[in-house]
């Protein structure tokens, strides 16, 4: 699999660190023991189009979104994970 | 009647292809319990199900490489004795008397010594698949093969059925064990688990006479060996660290396992890689497995296997049948609850963090 950074170009799988999905996004701090759960322990984990965290360790350290298909490891896009938060 | 439905042939899936590795050295009392009970099944598995299963009780290695690792395999080592099974602590010499062949000077992994179970061992995988099928079949299960599970139905929050590719089955009891693909099965039933899939691959050489009479880990990272009774060595180590459904690993961690075991024993430079594939793993958010009811009454499930599921295949099994059959879960399984990650009672047996990649 090969990631294409949006700041080195395409990159083998082996210079990022995967930091799980990307999906989850932290609950406000008063929503509750349950929310708080399904955040850190509960996942998706779809066959299919799934995105997550990578960490361009080996690069220019970026940390991204990256974007692709569990059933096939095609890679779609990879963006700064940065645009995306906002 | 108890219909068993299999998405494939019997033998076709995980079970089909791993390295076959026996052993319960753990550290954590509810792992060592359900481990320790696993391997003495596997000790009368053969008799039980009138099968050769192969089961070769040849000892399982664990090597060390610092003082502090040394410290850490005692403890467990310890821990083991404590809960009844057998542990060695070995040195640099009785561990070179074993395996002469490894790479004892190795400038930056030396090895100190190591952790022997000598009951531990391999088990020949396939044998495994075909005799549970054939003994279950002797007690009157029907196994219903490329019959693909395609929904579960629930009413009043109870489930009282599935359906298949070849029409529906009625139940007021469903088991789920589907490795790799347990959160696709349990989405059917609307739950979402603590698990990720991902990819692990193995490697099997070309046969050679015998060479490796035992099973041999590497301490500095995460690589295991052995040699199967056609005399290809087999190992492997890490998930590729990635969710994958693909059954395919990436080149990136074919290149770092050959690494590893380069420095364990660099005579494997002279060997040619026959085979190589990937499995896919139900990567739970501890490391450790489910045995448990599920919030829909009747429905059980037994997943989060990671990579160590074949050793545990007896226990599991056992324990998943008792919970079943009682609706309440043995006391080998009860700390492998699903809601333990709400309760605080993971069981991270090397202490790594809430993720898959960790483990």
């Amino acid at each position: 699999m090969r990631i294409p950074c949006p700041y080195c170009g395409e990159r083998s799988i082996d210079e990022f660190v995967e930091l799980g999905a990307a999906d989850p996004a932290r609950p406000a701090p008063d929503a509750g023991h349950e929310a708080f759960i399904d955040y850190v322990y509960l996942r998706d984990n779809p066959a299919g189009r799934h995105r997550e965290v990578f960490h361009h360790a080996g690069g220019c350290r970026a940390i991204l979104i990256v974007e692709r298909d569990t059933r096939t490891h095609a890679v779609f896009r990879a963006i700064p994970a940065a645009e995306v938060r906002r | 009647m108890s219909p068993c439905s299999s998405a494939r042939h019997v033998g076709s899936g995980n079970v089909g292809r791993n390295t076959t590795i026996i052993r319960s050295n753990y550290l954590l009392p509810a792992n060592t319990a359900f481990y320790e009970w696993s391997l003495k099944l596997w000790e009368g598995l053969e008799q039980e199900i009138h099968y050769n299963a192969m089961v070769s009780q040849r000892g399982v290695l664990n090597l060390f490489h610092s003082d502090a690792q040394r410290d850490a395999y005692a403890r467990r080592g310890n821990a083991m004795r404590i809960d009844g099974v057998d542990a060695e602590l070995l040195d640099r010499e009785a561990v070179r008397r074993m395996v002469p062949y490894l790479d004892y000077d190795n400038a930056r992994f030396p090895i100190r010594g190591g952790l022997l179970q000598r009951r531990g061992g391999t088990v020949r995988h396939d044998a495994v698949a075909w005799g549970y099928a054939r003994a279950a079949d002797r007690l009157g299960v029907d196994i219903v093969q490329d019959c693909e599970v395609t929904g579960i139905n629930t009413a009043q929050g109870r489930v009282v059925g599935v359906e298949t590719t070849r029409g529906p089955i009625a139940a007021n009891r469903v088991g789920l064990a589907v490795a790799g693909h347990s959160s696709r099965l349990a989405a059917m039933a609307g739950l979402r688990l603590p698990i990720e899939s991902h990819v692990l691959q193995a490697f099997v050489t070309e046969g050679i006479k015998p060479l490796i009479d035992t099973v041999v880990t590497f301490g500095a990272g995460h690589f295991y060996i052995s040699q199967s009774d056609k005399g290809g060595l087999v190992f492997g180590g890490d998930i590729d660290g990635y969710n994958s459904y693909a059954q395919r690993g990436g080149l990136a961690t074919v290149e770092h396992v050959f690494e590893e075991g380069m420095v364990l024993m660099p005579m494997l430079g002279r060997l040619r890689v026959l085979r190589s594939w990937g499995g896919v793993m139900d990567m739970s958010m501890d490391g450790s497995p489910i045995i448990d009811r599920t919030p829909i009454e009747g429905l059980f499930l037994n997943a989060g296997w990671c990579y160590g599921g074949f050793k545990a295949t007896p226990a599991s099994g056992w324990c998943f049948a008792y919970a079943i059959a009682r609706n309440e879960p043995h006391p080998l399984n009860a700390a492998f609850r699903l809601d333990r990650f709400a309760t605080g009672h993971i069981i991270d047996e090397k202490g790594q963090g809430p993720m898959p990649t960790l483990h």
